[in-house]
């Protein structure tokens, strides 16, 4: 096991605590630098899909795990960013600049969201954000003269630098990837300063961090801004990668998936974002292999186990009907955020952690490293 | 004017359907001051329960209707024993989202066990039709009020005159001194997932004949006794009434009064407005918190 052995302020927010930290990410780096060249290119456009939702999950996790506010209405935030993007881009608005002000604006309607919620906590603050998204979704199906109501928009590819960027071709990945690690090296800034600090503080004990002169409204409208502005970039880049939107991709359903990325990655680290993006992304290509694969592997098992060819043609079309039935996203969605609440609910990150710690302390490692401890919550209501 | 009574009055008959949702939020929330998110979806389930005892196995209405109760108050008793007691005592965020996980699951399973046609259920109540002057009140949604109405008062006396109520209200003040009292807080929040899931199957099976079934009825109508929850003061019985009310009453007019787009808006403008200016809502209780 490495200790580290700290003698200064600097040496705990140092960026890299260590050299191994900087061989794990360069390799990395080098990795996701050379996956245009190896990977097929479905995967590629899988992989853009969870650099986008990381991004969100970077910024749900600002707002949710270190502030301690929760939110269902991240898919409006992400929703104004694309739509600021179709819009702008009409009228000839170049890339870097609508790509910006996509942020900028959402930013200020996260902060004007963010007032109404310096009142609230807990369950009426989930409330209040799943209202706000609704009525960001039913304007943008009413607000025809901007959005195009139900027809939706066309987004045009990025014109950068003279040259065309377009959705599936590597530049666009790389373009995704350097923002996602442009928003995780931002935000792991933002956290090791004060402000950050500030949020932490806020979550762990609102009280504590008002006597320690924290103010709180403030900060809390700051975390809903850079929380709203990182999805607004999100939504732009989304928005270019589906090359149409509409308002019913917006649901209360893609609000919950984000909320799925940092409850399935940990919430407690930013690696959770990217560890829960990868995980939920990559569920659609599971499905597909669900129903191209397995019905045909069931059917080849159960010859093998010696049933007649009849019946194991009847199994494959069973078995077939079932992977192709059409609620069972929602279904594998539902049990998956009960099940990593009930058996992990450190998340992916958090089962890294610990079985980086099990060798570590082989053969010392206690479960009880790890176990949540219950708090058994006196009533919110007398807040 | 005849148009206003008559918006008004189907305005309130929706208002009780919110009503009955929101009445199974509160009970919830009563005693264990979770939010149950998965209650639309109950309702939901109760509803398709009751469509397999009557329309399928050909049951009379009334034993049909109490054997959907019976049936989906032991379902809401098994999902808390294996959703909600396992994580009880943990920040209340994590409970709402299992039951978001909840609902999701069940939405999704009932869609591949039911499939996705709107089905009907015949009731009683399903042809007649109340003639008072001008005025025209099928007899479905009055069976609606007058169920709202009656639900109301019965789970308003046994919270506020039953030993048991008490107890329920004793655990969601503080968990833990209920447990040294010696009240037996698991059973508690059990037999309140029970009566809760009781009153949302009565409500599904009440909602039949109007909005028919389907597995996404839930959500829609779970989505809108928020606002009516909230409004009424989360955690009172006679606040979710008012609170359905209101909000059926807002609903209705938007839809006739105020452009396309409006009806289906309103009721969270006014949530957004009552949780700015009175978040402890209309029978709320608001006490300063002391450190």
């Amino acid at each position: 096991m490495k200790f580290l052995f700290k003698t200064d302020y600097e040496d705990d927010i140092r960026l890299f605590p260590h050299s191994g930290y900087l061989w794990t990410y360069g390799t990395l780096l080098i990795l996701i630098a050379a996956a245009p060249h190896f990977l097929s290119s479905y995967l590629v456009s899988q992989l853009v899909f969870v650099s986008i939702y990381a991004i969100v999950g970077v910024a749900l996790l600002i707002l949710t795990g270190f502030t301690g506010q929760a939110s269902l209405g991240h898919a409006a935030f992400l929703a104004i960013g694309a739509y600021t993007t179709a819009y702008l881009q009409q009228f000839g608005v170049p890339f870097p600049v609508y790509f910006l002000t996509a942020g900028l604006l959402t930013g200020i309607i996260g902060a004007i969201v963010g007032f109404p919620a310096l009142r609230l906590h807990g369950i009426y603050l989930v409330i209040a954000t799943i209202s706000f998204a609704l009525i960001v979704e039913e304007i943008l199906a009413r607000w025809e003269s901007v959005t195009h109501g139900n027809e939706g928009l066309r987004v045009k590819t990025i014109q950068m630098l003279g040259t065309t960027v377009p959705r599936d071709s590597p530049g666009f990945y790389y373009l995704c990837m350097g923002v996602l690690i442009f928003v995780i090296l931002g935000a792991i800034n933002l956290l090791r300063s004060p402000t950050g600090r500030a949020f932490v503080a806020i979550r762990d004990s609102e009280t504590a961090a008002k006597s320690m002169g924290i103010n709180v409204s403030l900060y809390k409208v700051k975390s809903f801004a850079i929380s709203a502005a990182i999805t607004g970039l999100a939504g732009c880049l989304f928005a270019h990668k589906l090359s149409f939107i509409s308002p019913e991709m917006f649901t209360l359903q893609l609000s919950i998936e984000f909320i799925m990325v940092i409850l399935i990655g940990g919430a407690f680290s930013l690696h959770g974002a990217v560890l829960g993006a990868i995980f939920i992304v990559m569920v659609d290509p599971f499905l597909t292999f669900l129903k191209d694969d397995i019905p045909g592997a069931i059917a080849n098992l159960s010859l093998l186990l010696g049933a007649g060819a009849e019946r194991a043609a009847a199994i494959e079309k069973s078995s077939a009907a079932f992977a192709s039935a059409n609620g069972l996203k929602g279904a594998i969605y539902g049990f998956l955020i009960m099940a990593f609440i009930l058996f992990e609910p450190l998340g992916l990150y958090g089962r890294w952690l610990k079985i980086k710690l099990f060798f570590q302390l082989f053969p010392l490692y206690k479960r009880a490293t790890f176990k949540r401890q219950k708090i058994y919550v006196k009533s919110e209501r007398n807040r | 004017m005849l148009d206003f009574v008559q918006q008004l009055v189907s305005g309130i008959a929706l208002g009780c359907v919110y009503g009955l949702i929101a009445l199974g939020f509160v009970l919830i929330y009563k005693a264990t001051e979770v939010v149950n998110f998965a209650q639309g979806d109950l309702m939901m389930l109760g509803g398709f329960f009751a469509f397999t005892f009557i329309g399928i196995l050909g049951l009379n209405y009334w034993i049909g209707f109490l054997g959907a109760v019976i049936a989906m108050a032991a379902f809401g008793m098994l999902a808390e024993r294996l959703v909600v007691r396992p994580i009880l005592g943990y920040p209340q965020f994590t409970i709402v989202m299992a039951t978001i996980g909840l609902g999701f699951f069940l939405r999704s399973v009932a869609g591949m066990i039911w499939g996705t046609d709107d089905l009907k259920i015949d009731t009683p109540f399903s042809q007649g039709v109340l003639r008072l002057g001008g005025l025209v009140l099928a007899h479905d949604k009055l069976s609606v009020i007058a169920a709202t109405l009656l639900l109301c008062l019965l789970l308003y006396l046994f919270f506020n005159k039953t030993t048991l109520g008490t107890a329920m209200r004793a655990s969601s003040e503080n968990m833990l001194a209920a447990y040294y009292m010696g009240i037996p807080v698991k059973r508690v929040v059990s037999i309140v997932w029970a009566i809760s899931a009781a009153v949302a199957t009565a409500a599904g099976v009440l909602l039949a004949p109007i909005t028919f079934i389907h597995s996404n009825v839930g959500l829609v109508l779970g989505l809108k006794a928020f606002p009516a929850a909230v409004l009424g003061g989360f955690g009172s019985i006679p606040g979710a009434l008012v609170g359905g009310v209101l909000i059926g009453v807002i609903e209705s007019m938007a839809g006739f009064y105020l452009p396309q787009g409006w009806k289906d808006v309103a009721p969270y403008i006014v949530l957004l407005s009552v949780l700015l200016l009175k978040p402890e809502g209309i029978f709320g209780l608001h006490v300063r918190k002391k450190v």
